[in-house]
């Protein structure tokens, strides 16, 4: 949720959905955002000390 | 009818808290960070957001540190059993509630070192006797901020330092003071902060949290309660994350959201604002009360020195048939007797009869305050 809130000050596009389980299911529920912002997630979450379980790129 | 019990709890509270908790249960009704769907979502959305406002509110920068638990009860044994092993040496006031009082005496029994320090008949502290108490074994330091009984604030930043210089934690016990005293807990030195959402917050009963500095290693501060958390449920282990390894079971969402309204009101309005109302209705009704012959006032007599919590006795009335008489006749609310707190009420003298406790809030007015002067002045002559 922090991580949501971090981002959308940012305005950046992201959706909650739930975790695929093809992934660790480390939480109920991960942060979907466009792969070509990657870096700049990364970089937000990082300075807000958001701890990061993974990043995974999705097939389309 | 007026209301004089705010420091059992306010009352009543800002329509903003009881639109958010409807609000929640018609239309964020999911349960939050376990499914993924939208009213789960919304859900774990508002109580994040509950959590962001108690962090701006005591200045706090990561809000992941904010733990709710159901009352300031629940989050004071937390830090205490949490934190606490058989040898640790733990210090503490003479004015503590019982929810400080009585998890130290069981603490006590299992091997935990005690000691009290004896607060002055008006509540104050004297540091240098904390100084003498705290010692390099000392693991915690653990005070309220304010006296339930009779308001008297006690130097949470001195005792802060006493306790770093000696490498122990602070935990404060915020419950008569979060929401109408200024609370920094960073520039305070406030390690470990205990707090009720249903008082000085105008949040629903069911609400109350730990706030966790960041000298607080939680890889030392154990759970109270495991179980599931909607993370890491692959392990049958409590997982280490914030606010996860603290927040087991579903969360009381709806006051949640009460609570989150409850802070933006106090916020929007300003705690100095609030701390100024009331600091100026305890001075009229504390000048008002020692005009009244027979009349006791304990504590420090000073608004500048405490919350708005006033307690008295009347010569030749017990406690409890004044508490009557001011509901059946007069329509004044107050809480009369020991207040749960049987060491502060040995402190200042009025053990085991209690007091009378008058405790005005940010809805009462100053003819409220005349009207509960001129009551007791009657309560008082009818004896003599």
């Amino acid at each position: 949720m922090q991580a949501e809130a971090v981002l959308v000050r940012a305005k950046l596009p992201v959706k909650m959905i739930p975790t695929p389980r093809d992934l660790s299911s480390d939480c109920g529920i991960a942060l979907r955002f466009d792969w070509c912002q990657n870096e700049q997630v990364q970089a937000l979450l990082n300075k807000a000390r958001v701890e990061i379980a993974g990043v995974h790129m999705m097939p389309a | 009818m007026i209301y004089l019990d705010y420091a059992a709890t306010s009352w009543p509270k800002p329509p903003e808290v009881l639109h958010a908790m409807t609000d929640f249960l018609e239309h964020a009704g999911g349960n939050p960070g376990r499914s993924g769907h939208r009213l789960s979502i919304a859900a774990a959305r508002i109580i994040y957001n509950t959590r962001e406002a108690v962090a701006q509110l005591f200045h706090v920068s990561d809000p992941m540190r904010v733990i709710f638990t159901c009352n300031v009860t629940y989050a004071l044994n937390l830090a205490l059993h949490g934190l606490l092993k058989p040898g640790d040496h733990v210090v503490t006031s003479s004015l503590e509630h019982n929810s400080v009082m009585r998890p130290l005496r069981a603490l006590e029994r299992s091997g935990v070192q005690l000691t009290v320090v004896r607060c002055e008949a008006d509540g104050s502290l004297n540091l240098n006797v904390m100084r003498e108490a705290v010692t390099r074994d000392t693991r915690l330091v653990v005070v309220t901020h304010a006296s339930n009984v009779i308001g008297t604030l006690l130097p949470v930043e001195e005792i802060a330092s006493i306790a770093h210089q000696a490498g122990a934690l602070l935990l404060v016990d915020a419950a008569q003071t979060a929401g109408v005293i200024p609370i920094d807990q960073p520039a305070s030195g406030i390690d470990l902060l205990a707090f009720t959402g249903h008082k000085g917050l105008l949040g629903p009963p069911g609400t109350g949290g730990l706030v966790m500095g960041d000298r607080v290693d939680t890889s030392e501060l154990s759970p109270l309660v495991r179980g599931g958390t909607g993370s890491r449920s692959e392990f049958e282990e409590q997982p280490d994350m914030l606010p996860d390894k603290y927040e087991s079971g579903t969360s009381n969402g709806a006051s949640i959201a009460g609570l989150g309204a409850g802070i933006h009101w106090v916020l929007d309005r300003g705690v100095e604002a609030i701390r100024a109302h009331e600091a100026s209705l305890t001075e009229v009704l504390i000048a008002g009360l020692l005009n009244i012959p027979g009349v006791t006032v304990y504590g420090s007599n000073d608004s500048a020195k405490m919350t708005a919590v006033v307690s008295c006795r009347v010569a030749g009335r017990r406690v409890s048939e004044v508490g009557l008489r001011f509901d059946d006749e007069f329509e004044v609310m107050c809480r009369v007797g020991l207040h749960c707190a049987p060491a502060a009420h040995k402190t200042i003298g009025t053990f085991p009869e209690g007091t009378i406790r008058l405790a005005p809030g940010i809805f009462t007015s100053l003819d409220d305050i005349h009207a509960v002067i001129t009551a007791m002045g009657r309560i008082a002559q009818c004896h003599e």
